[in-house]
């Protein structure tokens, strides 16, 4: 027991350093895909909402296939098709072999684009949750769509869709144990390597199961105080939910 | 698009299919298992309800694939286990998967058992003591049946979220669609081609049993029919 603390600790026998860093690594990953899965989504569910008829079908096409194949695939694709096309590239000028590309921004570019079409279903449902009354009075008043979507659409249905894209946020953070197949060293690679040249794999990766709770519950935790103190002074108010 | 390569590509991805499909199917009935075990615990006791929590609350809280890596790398840390009659199976890649896929499965199918479950009323289960059904007939005539109908949406979800999830498998060395593919491409570096190739197979899977739990829940619910309005949850 006390060797193993040993190993997980921060001295010089300790793999602590490597294991925080892993776990740094994953919020940095969970953190880009989520804001990119967020920056999509929006597009994607004005898309849905307003867009012309073709746009509501290739907003809805990308939803149907993201949600369709696996997220070890798509890192895959992105980032052995990634090296693929850079590689390509690289021959017309004349550079021969391989060439490496981030794993990071493969895992992010992939994860975002998972992401975004669940986060566009979740925004999309907190938009037609907001009572068209509100719509109505605002428009009314004379606001122009631009003034509209800061002052009454975003914090209305972001409200709403909190809860949703709290669950969103802790499947990036466990999605982006898959960016480890790149080499990348988030929390899963940091255990791994830590296992690998200890051989005590049960330890490490129940450290690493223990990095990945300790993440989602605090966050889950901070989830929950936002949509608390979003619901401030309202929450009986309307039976919305 | 190379369409020679492509035609030559696709039969050698479908060859994996059967070890897709079948490692879904496994996981799925034992996760069904675990969750029904889940839900009699939580039924129990008090304790019984703590522990059916901590267990979805680690399975939910962790990535799918750390499951898979502590069960297969994980357990040959212990002389115990290496030692023991059950060595052999799990020393298997296969069953190591399939039991991470279970266990997996089981944490999220008993929290949409939970929602079902929540969804039967009171006047049913009433109607059904006062007719004089014991508890095991009510629960197998009115009680499952009823939350059934009313979980299917979260668990066609959940059914098409594991046949995603098999793909992990491919991670220790399991080669069904995600792993011939893999391997494939570190032959020919065609990574694009051969992976949009698998990505085509998994969306016609999924597609498929989405389309057939809808067809599912059309047909469990008759009192909707006339009207043709959709589920609004």
């Amino acid at each position: 027991m006390d060797e193993s603390l040993t190993l997980l600790g921060f001295g010089p026998e300790g793999w602590g350093q490597v294991l925080l860093n892993g776990g740094l690594m994953t919020l940095a990953v969970s953190a880009c895909a989520f804001a990119l899965g967020l920056g999509l989504g929006t597009l994607c569910a004005w898309a849905r909402i307003a867009g012309s008829a073709p746009v509501q079908r290739l907003a809805q096409g990308y939803g149907v296939v993201m949600r369709g194949v696996p997220d070890l695939l798509v890192i895959y694709l992105f980032y052995f098709g990634g090296r693929q096309i850079a590689s390509a590239v690289a021959k017309q000028f004349g550079h021969v072999g391989p060439v490496e590309i981030s794993g990071f921004a493969a895992g992010c570019l992939a994860i975002g684009l998972l992401s975004g079409a669940t986060q566009a279903e979740v925004l999309r449902g907190a938009f037609h949750a907001i009572a068209p009354g509100t719509l109505e009075a605002a428009r009314v008043t004379g606001m122009r769509r631009w003034t509209m979507f800061p002052r009454i659409i975003a914090p209305l249905a972001l409200r709403t869709a909190l809860p949703g894209l709290g669950n969103q946020w802790q499947s990036v953070i466990k999605e982006s144990a898959l960016v480890s197949v790149t080499g990348l060293v988030e929390a899963l690679r940091a255990v791994t390597v830590a296992a690998n040249s200890t051989e005590l794999p049960f330890l490490f990766f129940l450290a690493g199961g223990g990095i990945y709770l300790a993440i989602t519950t605090i966050s889950g935790l901070l989830f929950r105080i936002a949509e608390w103190r979003s619901m401030r002074g309202q929450a009986a108010a309307t039976g919305r939910g | 698009m190379d369409i020679a390569f492509i035609a030559q590509i696709f039969p050698k991805l479908l060859a994996g299919l059967p070890l897709t499909l079948l490692l879904a199917v496994l996981s799925l009935l034992g996760g069904g298992l675990i969750a029904l075990g889940l839900s009699g615990l939580r039924a129990s006791s008090w304790i019984g309800a703590r522990v059916a929590d901590f267990y979805v609350y680690i399975f939910r809280g962790t990535p799918l694939l750390i499951q898979i890596f502590l069960i297969y790398y994980g357990l040959a840390q212990f002389p115990a286990v290496r030692h023991s009659v059950l060595w052999p199976l799990l020393r298997e890649p296969y069953v190591c998967a399939v039991l991470a896929l279970m266990l997996n499965d089981g944490a999220y199918t008993s929290e949409i058992l939970r929602g079902g479950l929540r969804a039967v009323s009171t006047g049913a289960i009433e109607a059904a003591r006062v007719s004089g059904m014991t508890r095991l007939t009510m629960l197998r005539r009115i009680v499952l049946p009823l939350a059934f109908r009313q979980a299917l949406p979260a668990y066609g979800a959940e059914i098409t979220s594991m046949v995603k999830a098999t793909s992990l498998a491919s991670v220790v060395t399991l080669m069904e669609i995600t792993g011939i593919a893999r391997a494939e491409v570190s032959e020919t570096y065609r990574a694009i081609e051969i992976f949009l190739c698998a990505a085509a197979i998994y969306l016609v899977l999924v597609t498929v049993i989405a389309r057939a739990v809808d067809w599912l829940e059309q047909h469990l619910s008759p009192y909707r029919r006339p009207t043709g309005a959709r589920s609004l949850a």
